[in-house]
């Protein structure tokens, strides 16, 4: 058993599987808005702005973005913990990273909810 | 022309700053040898050439080294399998710390070894006469037991190289899950508790390195499928 303090779930087991089932919800989400984009050639302001009025738009939206902050947690704690070999550098680019996705999942849910 | 061109990484640390490669002409008179006797042959030539061997036919697995860019045993390992262009380059198992020429420090390899604790553990009497496994429960032993522990799966293994004192590595992992398969063993749940942190197991990122330089022709990356999933099933 190796510790570990700063990995997002506490536990490989945990993570492993946040990383997958993220991972699906991010792909479902891409293809929902490139298709979306696709079969809305002349996109204007109304639609694009009623489409996130919607409740379904909104959960679907504040999951991929729930996912995008837990999958790039693990990713790049997993990156920092392969090729930062110093204590100092390491918990610093883990501190840093984690606050940057902590702003960016609340401005998303700004922007989400706050029109 | 049988000559052929051997670049040797040589290392002695109490005379050498720093490692460099030496070159060799060896003539093989045209013969397909094992690499394991162009090193005898080089070694006729430098007798202070160093290198591990012992049983030179794979069984061993003393002989683990990087020949032309891939980890394999020298004793079974054809020139005409790694030989490209008349040359070939020997270095010793990428990872671990060089203790002289194409002899490594195996410590932290059997370090991961030793963590998995690789010997049966039951906790109820033995029987008057021995634990019996019935002939499918035997069946799932195989690919798993026959490991040499020739460490070129794990030195082959990036996560490895970044992590070798806290990812078991391949090799390891390979002997957890020996023990985990086997009907006789009863400490599944400690050993299970023991792999589940984010190194353990988790760093393994499924590269299959490990399987493509196997001597043994063994599936590590299956057998860390396996743990993985009996993790989950364990915690969920």
């Amino acid at each position: 058993m190796v510790t570990n303090i700063t990995s997002f779930g506490r536990s490989g087991l945990s993570d492993w599987l946040m990383q997958r089932v993220s991972a699906v919800i991010l792909a479902l989400y891409t293809v929902f808005v490139v298709a979306y984009l696709l079969f809305n050639p002349n996109l204007d302001y109304y639609t694009w702005s009623g489409l996130f009025e919607q409740t379904w738009m909104r959960i679907f939206s504040l999951l991929a973005f729930v996912s995008i902050a837990a999958h790039a947690w693990i990713g790049l704690w997993t990156v920092t913990t392969d090729y930062l070999k110093s204590t100092r550098l390491r918990v610093g680019a883990q501190t840093l990273i984690i606050l940057a996705i902590f702003v960016y999942l609340v401005w998303g849910i700004q922007i989400l909810w706050g029109a | 022309m049988s000559n052929l061109q051997v670049s040797v990484y040589r290392y002695n640390p109490e005379t050498d700053s720093a490692p460099y490669m030496q070159e060799f002409q060896v003539d093989t008179k045209g013969r397909d040898l094992m690499v394991l006797d162009v090193l005898h042959l080089m070694k006729e030539q430098d007798s202070g050439l160093a290198y591990r061997r012992s049983c030179r036919e794979g069984v061993c697995g003393s002989d683990g080294m990087n020949m032309n860019g891939k980890n394999g045993l020298a004793c079974i390992t054809p020139l005409s399998d790694v030989v490209k262009g008349n040359k070939l380059t020997l270095r010793p198992l990428p990872g671990l710390p060089v203790i002289r020429d194409m002899v490594v420090d195996m410590g932290l390899f059997y370090k991961q070894y030793e963590r998995i604790q690789p010997y049966l553990q039951n906790d109820t009497p033995a029987p008057a006469i021995e634990r019996l496994q019935s002939p499918e429960e035997r069946d799932k032993l195989d690919g798993l037991y026959e490991c040499i522990l020739c460490a070129c799966c794990s030195t082959s293994c990036p996560s490895f190289w970044w992590n070798p004192d806290k990812f078991v590595g391949p090799a390891g992992l390979l002997q957890s899950y020996r023990f985990l398969a086997d009907s006789r063993d009863t400490a599944t749940r400690e050993r299970l508790t023991s792999l589940e942190d984010p190194f353990s197991v988790f760093r393994c990122r499924g590269i299959m390195n490990c399987v493509a330089v196997c001597p043994k022709g063994l599936n590590p990356t299956r057998a860390i499928g396996k743990i993985r999933e009996m993790l989950l099933a364990d915690a969920t």
